[in-house]
């Protein structure tokens, strides 16, 4: 994982910092150059909040190399309050009781770290309310 | 516009081609197909093709492989979309020879895919997604499958037989396939007792890692008509269209939105609607995908593609054969190459020289080729003249 | 008037019970539930950290505390399990929180008190007019050597305590500081797991540290413990503070409330820290709470809180401590827990 790369995406992947549309109100999650609905370039910086439903769901079973040793996980597609979807993990959970239309809400945790000697990376995850 | 005719095709078996490299591979191919055309020249060319950068080391693949394909110095392309490399090749070699500005254009794809471990593979299939919101995230391929597939059952109900069946089937067509990756039928049974990848997917319902091309030679159709032994088969439509890279962006997630787009955009500018297709090759990457897309090219009715798979439409001898090559399941799935290997199938369908697999009466057939979770779609319609 | 504004803990769901323990270590489970008064822990699952649970713990206190977090003058993580060697936890925490980049941060250390140690700074600074708020966060992922007694007791927890003046729910009465040299419990650079003396751990470190932090506190503010109506104490094992709690002077029921160990094993850094947490979410308006932490090698920093009227409004906006500690819990078996815990090893 390059320093700069990580770095970069830290105002989303921490404290889920969006754009939304000073003109529509749509919100951009991550945060965008222009609306493509109304096409305006000017955005106001928002938090989403961290409460949402889980719209779809899955299991990985066989992960990346940098998640061989989390495996197995759950992942799931959330919308958030907002409206905005995001696509995280879904941590803390049995594997039987997902259920598209369960309530979870957002914890930060660390998502891989570059073997024993690179960064740590952090994130969110979902967890079941 | 001028009318753009394939004249010429040209595969090799695929599959783990050690002793292959990714230049010996694609020009393999392409010299079949230079030999099927009866050409003594090549005017351009069009190279689809994923990510030779990350799974052999190379770019500059217009320079590399119009070098080695010895029809001198000529201008070449390559092409990038993900899984969609090829048809989007196709697209392109299609609007050259249509604007008029070159006359035989070969159209290639090729995918080395196993210099690298499977690890390195599945790292560079995962660049097809967005990486800083979905791959970092922690999802696979098979992941975002699932979650379309989760969906699609929960919504229609379609079942996890329902899903297998498509990989039944596709293998069951791969058979009769001498050029197929893995030409073995396999049972409903086996598929559904295969290792789980990504609940519900198992590793049956998945495309394999494969070495592979194939090139068509295009021309303009009056040229086809003086210089070809063979029937004629003329591009009549093409469509293409993209959609968010994420799938969480999209709005319906059992939609493959980019598809119907391309799909509409090809049936009108052929003139044709979905109910007069006689057969198609579309993107089986998973069974859920198949299912997907022969609802959003308007052969079966929203939600109606498990039912309508498990009753025989889509099989040969049904109403709509889909995928008689094998499709990705069986004929394997060199990223780059697919998209073109989908041409070849309906040329030699429409053409008469698909042997066992032939589907009868083919008159009018539809190749679906897509990248990522469905981020990009061409389609092109092809009719025999 | 200077004090808690706002406070929080996080603990993760998983835990492993002693039987699951002893019974890989061929060991007498309940010889050691008895003596340790311990019956299960928590255990990090491979995603949480140090980091992540200072995170959490921080978001509740937030919560309670109720301020803008571009307001925090000071970001101090206390653990000895810092994810970094060199980088500090606290950057990560002051950026989630949103209190970058106008903010003072250092990671503190010193065994199990680097939490106390964090408030005691904070105090200070926001007492002498330096800052305005200073989050103070105890946390650790502790481990235990493999068959090693640690191994019943280490556990991973984080309290997070934001410091102010204003808005204040438990109010500062005093500290006092009690520190010598003691080789009692220590982990040399790039070793994974830390060495005792044994039993030189009880009586010259342990116990020396917070009878003498102890006694000073009461010497200073002139109390007596009948005063108060909370002990806490640093929790190594659920045996250790109800002694030297009775040795200073202290009843039982006034230690119950922050007694997590016997549920939650140690949490080193976070130990005393969230016992103060539990107590915080049920002590009334002007009840008086006693706190003694120890870090190994040695020393205790003693607190004297004062609850204000205004407890009663802001704890029920975030997650109480007992109930991480009680609810939604996930065992898991040591093949697991050592797997969770990197303490497998695995091919280059």
């Amino acid at each position: 994982m390059s320093s700069p790369k990580y770095w970069r995406e830290i105002p989303q992947r921490y404290r889920l910092e969006a754009g939304k549309c000073k003109k529509c109100g749509k919100i951009f999650f991550p945060p965008r150059l222009i609306c493509d609905g109304c096409k305006s370039r000017e955005f106001e910086k928002i938090n989403l909040q961290k409460e949402g439903k889980l719209l779809t769901y899955t299991v990985i079973r066989v992960a990346p190399s940098q998640f061989i040793d989390q495996t197995p996980y759950a992942m799931g597609i959330v919308e958030l309050n907002e409206g905005v979807k995001i696509l995280s993990q879904v941590a803390d959970c049995d594997f039987d009781k997902l259920e598209i239309g369960m309530p979870v809400r957002i914890e930060f945790r660390k998502i891989f770290q570059e073997g024993e000697a690179g960064i740590i990376c952090y994130g969110y995850k979902c967890v079941p309310v | 516009m001028r009318d753009v005719a394939i004249i010429g095709v040209g595969m090799n078996k695929w599959g783990e081609l050690w002793e292959k490299s990714l230049r010996d591979i694609f020009t393999e191919a392409a010299l079949l197909a230079i030999e099927d055309a009866g050409v003594d020249h090549i005017d351009s060319m069009y190279v689809g093709c994923m990510s030779s950068g990350l799974f052999v080391d190379q770019e500059h693949l217009s320079s590399l492989l119009s070098d080695y394909l010895g029809m001198g110095p000529i201008p070449a392309t390559r092409v990038e979309s993900a899984c969609a490399s090829g048809g989007l090749a196709l697209r392109t070699g299609f609007i050259e020879v249509a604007s008029g500005l070159n006359d035989i254009v070969l159209v290639g794809g090729v995918e080395k895919m196993t210099d690298v471990s499977v690890a390195g593979a599945t790292f560079a299939l995962s660049t097809a997604a967005d990486q800083e919101y979905e791959v970092y995230q922690g999802i696979t391929f098979p992941g975002l499958y699932a979650l379309m597939a989760r969906a699609h059952m929960q919504k229609y109900g379609t079942s996890r037989k329902q899903l297998a069946q498509v990989a039944v089937k596709n293998h069951f067509h791969g058979s009769m396939n001498p050029l197929a990756q893995y030409p073995q039928k396999i049972t409903l049974e086996e598929v559904l007792d295969s290792v789980m990848v990504a609940d519900p997917l198992r590793i049956l319902d998945c495309s394999p890692i494969t070495d592979g091309a194939a090139a068509v030679i295009l021309a303009p159709l009056d040229l086809a008509k003086k210089i070809s032994q063979k029937p004629i088969v003329k591009i009549i439509g093409s469509g293409h269209s993209t959609d968010t890279i994420a799938l969480h962006s999209r709005n319906d997630l059992t939609e493959i939105k980019s598809t119907e787009r391309a799909a509409k955009i090809a049936y009108d500018m052929a003139g044709k609607r979905p109910e007069e297709i006689d057969l198609a090759e579309v993107h089986d990457c998973f069974t859920i995908a198949e299912i997907c897309v022969i609802e959003a090219l308007g052969f079966v009715e929203k939600g109606k593609g498990g039912p309508e798979t498990e009753h025989g439409l889509t099989t040969l001898g049904g109403k709509i054969p889909v995928n008689t090559s094998g499709g990705l399941k069986s004929k394997g799935h060199p990223v780059g190459a697919t998209g073109v290997a989908q041409a070849i199938e309906i040329t030699k369908q429409l053409r008469g020289e698909a042997g066992e697999r032939q589907v009868k009466n083919a008159r009018v057939g539809l190749t679906q080729n897509m990248g990522g979770s469905g981020g990009s779609s061409v389609v092109h319609i092809m009719e025999v003249v | 008037m200077v004090g808690i504004t706002g406070y929080g803990a996080y603990i993760p769901r998983h835990r492993i019970k002693v039987e699951e323990i002893a019974k890989v270590w061929g060991a007498d489970a309940q010889a050691y539930k008895k003596g340790l008064n311990v019956e299960e822990k928590s255990v990090p699952a491979p995603d949480q950290d140090t980091i992540t649970m200072s995170v959490e713990a921080a978001f509740s206190a937030l919560k309670r505390a109720q301020i803008d977090p571009k307001k925090i003058g000071a970001v101090y993580v206390g653990s000895e399990s810092h994810p970094y060697a060199v980088k500090p936890s606290g950057t990560v925490v002051g950026e989630a929180i949103g209190a970058t980049p106008e903010v003072h941060c250092a990671d503190f250390e010193f065994a199990c008190k680097a939490g106390s140690e964090a408030m005691f700074v904070c105090l200070g600074l926001v007492g002498s007019g330096y800052i305005e708020y200073g989050l103070a966060i105890g946390a650790d992922t502790s481990q235990g050597a493999p068959g090693d007694a640690l191994e019943y007791t280490a556990a991973a927890g984080a309290a997070a305590f934001i410091m102010g003046k204003d808005n204040i729910i438990a109010e500062a009465v005093d500290t006092y500081s009690y520190m010598t040299d003691t080789p009692d419990f220590w982990r040399r650079e790039y070793q994974f797991y830390p060495r005792h003396a044994s039993r030189f751990t009880g009586d010259p470190a342990y116990f020396k540290h917070i009878l003498g932090a102890g006694k000073g506190m009461l010497e200073k503010v002139k109390m007596k413990p009948k005063d108060f109506q909370y002990a806490v104490f640093h929790q190594p094992n659920g045996k250790f503070p109800v002694k030297v709690g009775k040795l200073l002077g202290f009843e039982k029921k006034q230690m119950e409330t922050g007694l997590l160990c016997p549920k939650l094993g140690n949490t080193y850094s976070g130990s005393s820290p969230m016992g103060l947490t539990a107590i915080l979410d049920e002590a009334k308006p002007d009840d008086l709470i006693f706190m003694v932490s120890y870090g190994s090698g040695a020393g205790s920093d003693a607190f004297v809180w004062r609850v204000t009227e205004r407890i009663n409004q802001v704890r029920d906006k975030a997650i109480k401590t007992r109930e991480m500690l009680n609810n939604n819990k996930c065992y898991v078996e040591y093949g697991t827990y050592a797997k969770y815990r990197g303490k497998i090893r695995k091919g280059e």
